[in-house]
Order: C-alpha cells, then sequence, then structure tokens
C-alpha cells in the first residue's frame, strides 16, 4: 500500500512539472524524426537504428531523471524523514520503479506508434515485444540511476554519471561496431554490460516474426540486472548517517 | 512520572570532532522539552540520536523502551528537521497526504495537520512557492500528522510571525497534553518560558535539565539569557581544565 502511495506521489511530482514531461514524450520522437530524414536513402539502415534507438532512449533518459530525482531525494532530507517513518527501502525503491516504469511505457508507446505509422519502421516481429523491451530498459536505467545517485553529491556530479555508465554500454553494445569484429577484451566487457542484451533482444525482435528462446534470455538477463542494480541501491539507502 | 526518552553517556562524533561528550538526560512522557543552546552545541545532533538517524560512537538513547531507530518506533515517532524536507515540487496538500498514507492515514488527518499549522488558504499551493516559514510549517504538518508519541521538532518556529508562533506553541500544548512528548530545539529564550523542561546545552555537554523556573532559580535571576549565562560562568569558573568529557555533575535535580 505504501508503495503504491509511494509511486502516486512520485508521478503526482512528474505531472507537476509538465515540460518535463513533454519533453520525455516529444524528445525520443522527434530525434527518430531526425534519424528518419538521415538515412531517407538507405531504410534498412534506418530500420536498423531506429529499432535500437527505440531501447536506448528510455533508458538514458529514465537514468538521468532517475539519479537527479533520488539525489534530490538525498539532498533535501526527504530520503531521511522517510526512512524514519514506517516505509520499507522497498517501498521506495519500487515505488519509484513503478512509476518511471509507467512514464517509460508512455513515452515508449508513443515513440513506436510514430516510428511503425509515420515512419515506416519495419520489424519481423511484433511492436508490443520491443515496447515491453524498451520498458525493461527504461526500468534498468532507472536502477542504475537509482544506485548511481549514492555516489554523486551534487546535481554537477549527477548528470556526469551518464557519459560514465550510459555510453559506454551504448559504444560496446554492438550498434556502431558488430561484437564479432571487436577485440576480444572488448567484447568480454560488452559480455558484462546489460544494455548489450537489450539490443540484441530488439535486433531479435527484428529479425524474427516470433519471438526467439534468445529474445527471452536476453529480456531475463536485463530484469536480473535490474534486480541486482536495485539490491545495491537499497544497500546505499543508510538509516543512520554520521 | 515515566520517561519517554533516556541517554545515557551518549557520545557522538560527527567526521573527526566531537559533538556530544557523554551526554545523558532523561525526558518525562507528555511533556514538552527545551533543547537550548547556541548555534553549533550539538542540539540536532542530540535530536537525530533521538530520532535514530545518527551513527553513534557510544552510549544509550531508549525511547519508549526501545532502542532508538528501532522498527517499532517509526510508527510512533514524528520528526522535523531544520531545513525543511518536503517535496517543494508537491502542493502542501499532496505532501501532507502522502506522509498520512505512510502511516496508513487518510485526506481527512491530512488536511486536518495542513489546518493545525495555519496553512489551510495555502494547501493547494507548490511547496516550491511558499516563504520560508510556509515552507517550514508545511514540513511541520508533515511531522504532526501522525499525531506520533514522540515528536522531536528541530526549529520549528523561526522566522514565523509572532502571532503564529503562539498558536503553534498552543498545538505543541495540546499534543503534551494528549499524551505525547514533545522535544522542541529553538535559541530564543523567550520560547523557553513555554517548556515544562529546559535542556540547556553548550559544546556538546548539558549545562541544566530543569523546569525553568529552578533554572532561573539556581542562576539567581528572572531573565533566562542572563540564567544561561551565570550558569556558564559558575561552570567555567567551577572547572578551569579543559572540558572532562561532560560531566554534568551540577545540574539540579
Amino acid at each position: 500500500m505504501i508503495l503504491l502511495h509511494t509511486t502516486g506521489r512520485i508521478l503526482r511530482q512528474l505531472r507537476h512539472d509538465r515540460r518535463t514531461v513533454a519533453m520525455l514524450v516529444a524528445v525520443p520522437t522527434l530525434l527518430l524524426t531526425l534519424l528518419y530524414f538521415m538515412y531517407q536513402e538507405s531504410e534498412f539502415v534506418f530500420d536498423r537504428i531506429a529499432l535500437i534507438m527505440l531501447g536506448v532512449f528510455p533508458f538514458v533518459i529514465m537514468f538521468l531523471i532517475t539519479s537527479i530525482a533520488m539525489l534530490r531525494e538525498r539532498t533535501t532530507g526527504t530520503l531521511e524523514r522517510l526512512l524514519t517513518t514506517p516505509l520499507r527501502k522497498t517501498d521506495l525503491l519500487f515505488g519509484y520503479g513503478l512509476a518511471f516504469g509507467l512514464a517509460a511505457a508512455l513515452q515508449a508507446a508513443v515513440a513506436a506508434a510514430l516510428a511503425y505509422l509515420l515512419l515506416d519502421l519495419d520489424t519481423r516481429g511484433a511492436a508490443g515485444y520491443v515496447i515491453l523491451i524498451a520498458v525493461a530498459n527504461a526500468v534498468l536505467g532507472m536502477a542504475l540511476g537509482l544506485l548511481a545517485s549514492a555516489f554523486a553529491k551534487t546535481e554537477f556530479q549527477a548528470v556526469q554519471f551518464m557519459p560514465v555508465i550510459a555510453v559506454p554500454q551504448l559504444l560496446l553494445c554492438g550498434l556502431f561496431v558488430p561484437r564479432d569484429a571487436m577485440a576480444g577484451w572488448l567484447q568480454a566487457v560488452s559480455d558484462a554490460l546489460p544494455l548489450t542484451y537489450a539490443v540484441e533482444a530488439l535486433q531479435e525482435v527484428g529479425a524474427h516474426a516470433e519471438p526467439t528462446g534468445t529474445m527471452w534470455r536476453d529480456f531475463a538477463i536485463v530484469a536480473g540486472a535490474v534486480v541486482v542494480a536495485l539490491v545495491a541501491a537499497a544497500g546505499t539507502l543508510r538509516r543512520r548517517t554520521p | 512520572m515515566t520517561s519517554a526518552i533516556e541517554v545515557a553517556d551518549l557520545v557522538v562524533h560527527r567526521g573527526a570532532r566531537p559533538v556530544l561528550h557523554g551526554l545523558s538526560c532523561t525526558i518525562p512522557e507528555g511533556s514538552v522539552t527545551g533543547l537550548l543552546g547556541p548555534s553549533g552545541s550539538g542540539k540536532t545532533t542530540l535530536m537525530r540520536a533521538i530520532v535514530g538517524v545518527q551513527v553513534v560512537r557510544s552510549g544509550t538513547v531508549t525511547v519508549l523502551g526501545h532502542p532508538a531507530g528501532d522498527a517499532k518506533l517509526r510508527q510512533r515517532i514524528g520528526y522535523l528537521t531544520q531545513a525543511p524536507s518536503v517535496y517543494a515540487d508537491l502542493t502542501v496538500r499532496e505532501n501532507a497526504r502522502y506522509f498520512a498514507a505512510l502511516y496508513g492515514l487518510g485526506a481527512a488527518e491530512a488536511d486536518a495537520a495542513v489546518r493545525d499549522v495555519g496553512l489551510a488558504d495555502a494547501a493547494g499551493q507548490l511547496v516550491g512557492n511558499l516563504s520560508g516559514g510556509q515552507r517550514s510549517r508545511a514540513s511541520l504538518a508533515c511531522a504532526i500528522v501522525s499525531k506520533p508519541k514522540v515528536l522531536i521538532l528541530d526549529e520549528p518556529t523561526v522566522g514565523q510571525d509572532p502571532v503564529l508562533r503562539d498558536e503553534l506553541w498552543a498545538q505543541f500544548r495540546g499534543l503534551a497534553e494528549a499524551g505525547s512528548t514533545l522535544v522542541v530545539s529553538s535559541h530564543v529564550m523567550d520560547e523557553a518560558n513555554r517548556c515544562d523542561r529546559l535542556l540547556l546545552i553548550r559544546e556538546g555537554s548539558l549545562i541544566a535539565d530543569d523546569t525553568p523556573a529552578a533554572v532561573k532559580a539556581a542562576a539567581g535571576t528572572d531573565d533566562l539569557d542572563q540564567a544561561f549565562l551565570t550558569l556558564i560562568r559558575r561552570r567555567e569558573t567551577a572547572v578551569p581544565a579543559p572540558r572532562s568529557g561532560g560531566a554534568d555533575s551540577e545540574v539540579p535535580a
């Protein structure tokens, strides 16, 4: 019950910030439109990149939003106060997960609708799976953002965790250089990064009409990474501080 | 008279700096205790230790028979931090309703708390748009919403208009009469006269622990500011050596 009230509170905070909501919905669609015009001559390339971007945008945006939101909880004292109330740490963490998961579902649904209906994105598999994976990515970004916020003292520091945590995953996920063509040690690093599996799952949806075993396995790995990040984040929520 | 809070030989360091040096005190149930002392004397640290959010080096803090910070206490303790800790991007009402929900309470209790702190007219405003005093009261509403058995208030009346301050003290009194135990920090001495008991704290040690009348009588003055000064001077001449680790031997019984 406290969990749902916490989710409601976080969504209410978002609702009061209309510009953030507008950007959440509009920015991915604008960037997809930009990609569409960039690759107008080669439809195949657009299909490949736009599909992956549908999964990457929610990851990056939710990482940023959550790390700032959680940093604010820490710096304004609301976190300390919450931890003196009957709220459990899991209420807070899953409250964030649910709230930003819902926001991500809206974001992914709008972006996917635009991509499929107006920009002629073509995938073998159904759009529903793309949205499902996009939401899983958003929740992954959220969980890593909660964790990263523990290591930032200011908002300046928090935003800089984005290039530290998101960009290497993006570079090594197989979008820029196929994973087979990477040096062995880079492949090993790539194997250890959760976004790699999210991208592979999206590629599976792009290439196969029905969901494949690889897609489900990758989805499970992303979900597992979310749980690991949330458990680690729970460890950073201290009821007693020096 | 049973005690709600017992602090025994509490030692707290923040960083390398010792803040409380073996402080002991007992706070009776159903009373308003004023915690007075200059900025940096250790008032907030003592309050944090009572709430159970402060890492302590040694000593014990017992609240309602449980160690401070015990999970059983979370339903029964309220804490107002010095800087308002409410969500600036929510309205006053939304803040109060969220904190009420954490205690399993509904909108009616939340709205009553907002009225009690005199913010009924501003209930629909975002906390971020309020004045400092209003923001502090929004935070207070979230602390009193559950009518906790133990209420720790860190400078609840700073920056409030005198009429409102009077009303807030009437609220505190009402809560104590209903059985709550309040610890209220302040550095305004005229507020001290409204308390049942006073804890005067300076440089992490207790200077006095008694009723306002007894503190004044002990110092031989009618003015609390003057009494505080006299007690400090008397202590300094009595104990010329550097602090002997919080010996509060001269606390009047």
